[in-house]
C-alpha cells in the first residue's frame, strides 16, 4: 500500500486507465501544462502527452458537449469542470443531453464519459466556488453519481466510472484534497452503488458523504464518550444508491441521522429520509434527523463558514438530543 | 411532350457531379418534400402527434451534404431533421414511424420527432436544445482525429442558433484543435417567428462571424443542391486533409410556418412568392432539363418518390403502439432503470 494524498490518487486514478485504455482522454481547463487549479492532475501531461491530456479554452459547453460526442462515437474521455458551481454554465449537458440520448435514442447511444469536478465548501471561497452540488445531478434520471471520500475511494471509483459506460458525474471535495491515505498498489478498481459501514455501531446509524463521512466519523468518536455507539456509513455514490447498506444499517440502529453539505432543502438527505421512512417506519424508533447547512447561500468569512457547514460538535449535540 | 434537349451549360464546374449524382441528388430532395408533405397531412389528422418542424423550401441542403457523405461520416442535426435523417438513407417508414410514435418508429416513440437518431446511418442524433448540439459534433470530430479515422462530423443549426453561446464555444474549440468538422447555418431568415436580422448584430449570422475564429466568410444558395453539394465536398476534403472545420452559410427559406399548424402569419406579404419562385425542387427540375435529362426520367423518380411515401404510410397507420414495456428500459447502460439496490 501507497501512501498517497486525495489529489495524488485523482492522477493516479486517471493515469491508470489511460494506461489501460487507449480511448480514455482526458481534457479541461489548465488540466494538462498546470495540472490543474487544485493540482490534482500533475503529471498526466509529461506521461501522457497533449494528445491525450488536454489544456482547453475556458468553455465548459464545449468541454461536456465535445466529451459527449467522443463518448458517443468511441472514446472514453474525462473531462473536468474545474469548481462543480460552474456546472450552471453547462447543464445543458448532463441535464438534457448526456442524460437522456440513451433512453431517447431506445438505446442506440452508449455514452461511457466521466465528469469530475472539485465540490463542496471550507475553502473560503464564498457562494459561487463552494457549493456541494451532487444533488442536482441525482435529480435526473440516466446519471451515475459518486462522491470519494478517501485517496482510496478516489482511484478505485474514479477507474470504475470510467469503465462504466453510462454519465457519471464525479465530485472531489475540495477540502480533501490534501488528506493523505493508503492506496491499494497496482491496479485498483472499486465497484460503483456500494457504500460502506466506516464505523460499526449499535444505537444510530450517521449517513454521510465526502467531507461529511471525517466530521461523521469524529463525532462518533465523541458520542461514544458519551455512551452512544453510533454507526457511520460513507454512501460514496449516491446513484446507484446501495440502500441494502444503508436501511440495513437502520434496521439495527432503529435510528437515523443524514449529514450533509447540500442546502436544507432538497439535499440527498431528504431522499434517504424519505426511503427509510417509507420502508422502515416500524423499524424506526425515533424521528429521522438531517444535518445540513441553512437553506443560504455560502458565506466566504472563516467565521461565517465554519458556522453554516456542519461540525462535529453540530453533529454531536444534535445526536445526543435527538437520542435523549 | 418531352422538352427540347439542351446541351449542357459550358461551365466546367457544372461537369464534374454527372447524371448518376445529379439523379441521386433530385430524389433525395423530392423524398423529403414528399415525406414532409406527408408529415403535416398526417399531422392535420392527428396522427402526427406532439409537434413536427418542416423543411419545405430547404430541402436541397439536406440532399446536397448527405450526397457527398460517406457512410461513416456522422451528422448531427436540429429538431428540424426530418430532412436530414431521411437525405442519409434512413427508411421513411422508419422516419415518419417515430413522428407517428408507433412501434415501427426509429426510437419505437421514446425520442419522437425532435429526436431523430440512427446510429447505422450516421445519424448522431436531432437535437431539441438550440445550439447544444455543436460542441457534440465537435466532440465527434476530435474522436475522428484522435482515433486517427478519416470520417468528417457535419453539424446542421439554423440562424437563430448563431446567437448562443454554444455556437461560439464550439466553433473556437474546433478551429483551436483543427478538428474535422463541418458547420452548417442553414439561414431561413427566421428564428422561431422573429426575423433574424431584427436580432442579430450582423447582416449574416454566421458567414460574418466566421472571421472572427480565423475562418473563410462562405455565403452559398442554399437552394440549389449543386451548388450545396459542391460546397460540402470542399469542406469535406479540407477537413480529411486535416485543416480542420469549415463554416457554411446557406441562404434559404422555409415555406412552411416553424412548427406545426403555424400559419408564419408574422412573414411580409410576397416574400413566400418571391422565395417560391426559387423553390429547390423548381430550381432543380430545370437544372436536370438544362442537362438533357429526360422529363420521363425526372418524372419517373417523382412518381416512385410518391408511391414510398405512399407505402410508408400505410406501414406507419398499420404498425401498433410502441408497448408499455419499453418504459423504463435503456435509462442506463445494463438496459434498465434501476438506480438503487
Ligand atoms: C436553448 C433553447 N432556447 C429556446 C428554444 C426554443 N426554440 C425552439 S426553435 C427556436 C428557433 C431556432 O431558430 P433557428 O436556429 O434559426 O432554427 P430554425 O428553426 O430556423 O431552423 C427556438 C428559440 C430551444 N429549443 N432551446
Amino acid at each position: 500500500m501507497a501512501e498517497l494524498t486525495y489529489r495524488e490518487a485523482v492522477a493516479a486514478g486517471i493515469a491508470q486507465e489511460m494506461e489501460r485504455d487507449e480511448r480514455v482522454a482526458f481534457l479541461g481547463e489548465d488540466v494538462a501544462a498546470a495540472g490543474g487549479v487544485f493540482k490534482a492532475t500533475v503529471g498526466l501531461l509529461e506521461r501522457f502527452g497533449p494528445r491525450r491530456v488536454i489544456d482547453t479554452p475556458i468553455s465548459e459547453q464545449a468541454i461536456l458537449g465535445a466529451a459527449m460526442g467522443a463518448a458517443m462515437t468511441g472514446m472514453r474521455p474525462i473531462a473536468e469542470i474545474m469548481f462543480s458551481d460552474f456546472l450552471a454554465v453547462c447543464w445543458d449537458f448532463p441535464a438534457n443531453e448526456f442524460s437522456k440520448a440513451r433512453y431517447m435514442s431506445n438505446g442506440q447511444i452508449k455514452l461511457p464519459l466521466v465528469v469530475r469536478c472539485g465540490n463542496g465548501a471550507g475553502s473560503r471561497f464564498g457562494a459561487q466556488h463552494s457549493q456541494s452540488v451532487e444533488n442536482w445531478a441525482m435529480a435526473i434520471p440516466g446519471l451515475k453519481v459518486v462522491a470519494p471520500s478517501t485517496p482510496a475511494d478516489v482511484k478505485g471509483l474514479l477507474a470504475a466510472a470510467v469503465r462504466d459506460d453510462d454519465p457519471v458525474m464525479f465530485f472531489e471535495h475540495k477540502s480533501l484534497y490534501a488528506l493523505k491515505g493508503e492506496v491499494p498498489d497496482g491496479e485498483h478498481v472499486d465497484q460503483l452503488g456500494v457504500a460502506r459501514i466506516v464505523r460499526p455501531g449499535k444505537d444510530c446509524t450517521i449517513v454521510a458523504l465526502a467531507l461529511m463521512v471525517h466530521r461523521a466519523l469524529a463525532a462518533a468518536e465523541k458520542l461514544a464518550e458519551r455512551g452512544i455507539e453510533a454507526e457511520v456509513i460513507d454512501v460514496r455514490s449516491l446513484v446507484p444508491l446501495d440502500t441494502r447498506t444503508i436501511l440495513g444499517s437502520i434496521a439495527r440502529t432503529g435510528r437515523l441521522f443524514t449529514v450533509e453539505e447540500n442546502p436544507r432543502l432538497c439535499g440527498w438527505g431528504a431522499e434517504i429520509a424519505s426511503i427509510a421512512a417509507d420502508e422502515l417506519f416500524y423499524d424506526l424508533d425515533g424521528p429521522i434527523v438531517r444535518i445540513t447547512t441553512p437553506h443560504i447561500p455560502l458565506p466566504a468569512a472563516d467565521n461565517l463558514e465554519d458556522i453554516v457547514l456542519p461540525t462535529v460538535d453540530r453533529i454531536v449535540e444534535t445526536v445526543t438530543r435527538s437520542m435523549a | 411532350m418531352a422538352r427540347p434537349r439542351k446541351k449542357p451549360v459550358a461551365s466546367p464546374g457544372n461537369d464534374d457531379i454527372g447524371e448518376d449524382k445529379r439523379l441521386e441528388l433530385w430524389r433525395k430532395q423530392l423524398e423529403i418534400r414528399h415525406c414532409e408533405q406527408r408529415a403535416y397531412d398526417l399531422f392535420l389528422q392527428n396522427l402526427v402527434k406532439g409537434t413536427s418542424h418542416l423543411s419545405l423550401g430547404q430541402e436541397a441542403i439536406a440532399a446536397g451534404f448527405a450526397a457527398a457523405m460517406r457512410p461513416d461520416d456522422k451528422s448531427f442535426c436540429t429538431y428540424r431533421g426530418h430532412a436530414h435523417t431521411l437525405a442519409r438513407g434512413v427508411p421513411m417508414e422508419q422516419m415518419l414511424g417515430e413522428l407517428m410514435q408507433r412501434d415501427c418508429g426509429l426510437m419505437r416513440g421514446k425520442g419522437g420527432s425532435m429526436h431523430l437518431t440512427s446510429i447505422d446511418h450516421g445519424v448522431m442524433g436531432s437535437y431539441a436544445i438550440i445550439g447544444a448540439h455543436l460542441p457534440i459534433a465537435v466532440g465527434s470530430a476530435w474522436r475522428a482525429q484522435y482515433l486517427g479515422h478519416d470520417d468528417v462530423t457535419v453539424v446542421f443549426f439554423g440562424d437563430g442558433t448563431t446567437n448562443i453561446g454554444a455556437f461560439h464555444e464550439a466553433l473556437n474549440y474546433a478551429v483551436v484543435f483543427k478538428l474535422p468538422v463541418v458547420f452548417v447555418c442553414e439561414n431561413n431568415l427566421y428564428m422561431e417567428y422573429t426575423p433574424i436580422g431584427a436580432i442579430t448584430a450582423v447582416e449574416h449570422p454566421a458567414a460574418d462571424r466566421a472571421g472572427a475564429y480565423g475562418l473563410d466568410k462562405i455565403i452559398i444558395d442554399g437552394n440549389d443542391a449543386d451548388e450545396v453539394y459542391r460546397t460540402a465536398q470542399t469542406a469535406f476534403a479540407k477537413a480529411r486533409a486535416g485543416e480542420g472545420p469549415s463554416l457554411i452559410e446557406c441562404k434559404t427559406y422555409r415555406h412552411s410556418g416553424h412548427s406545426r399548424a403555424d400559419p408564419g402569419a408574422y412573414r411580409p406579404k410576397g416574400e413566400l412568392e418571391r422565395w417560391k419562385e426559387h423553390d429547390p425542387i423548381k430550381v432543380y427540375r430545370a437544372r436536370l432539363a438544362e442537362f438533357g435529362i429526360a422529363d420521363a426520367v425526372i418524372d419517373d423518380i417523382e412518381q416512385a418518390v410518391k408511391a414510398e411515401v405512399e407505402r410508408a404510410t400505410a406501414v406507419c397507420k398499420a404498425a401498433p403502439l410502441p408497448p408499455e414495456d419499453i418504459l423504463t428500459t435503456d435509462v442506463y447502460a445494463d438496459g434498465g432503470w434501476a438506480w438503487r439496490n
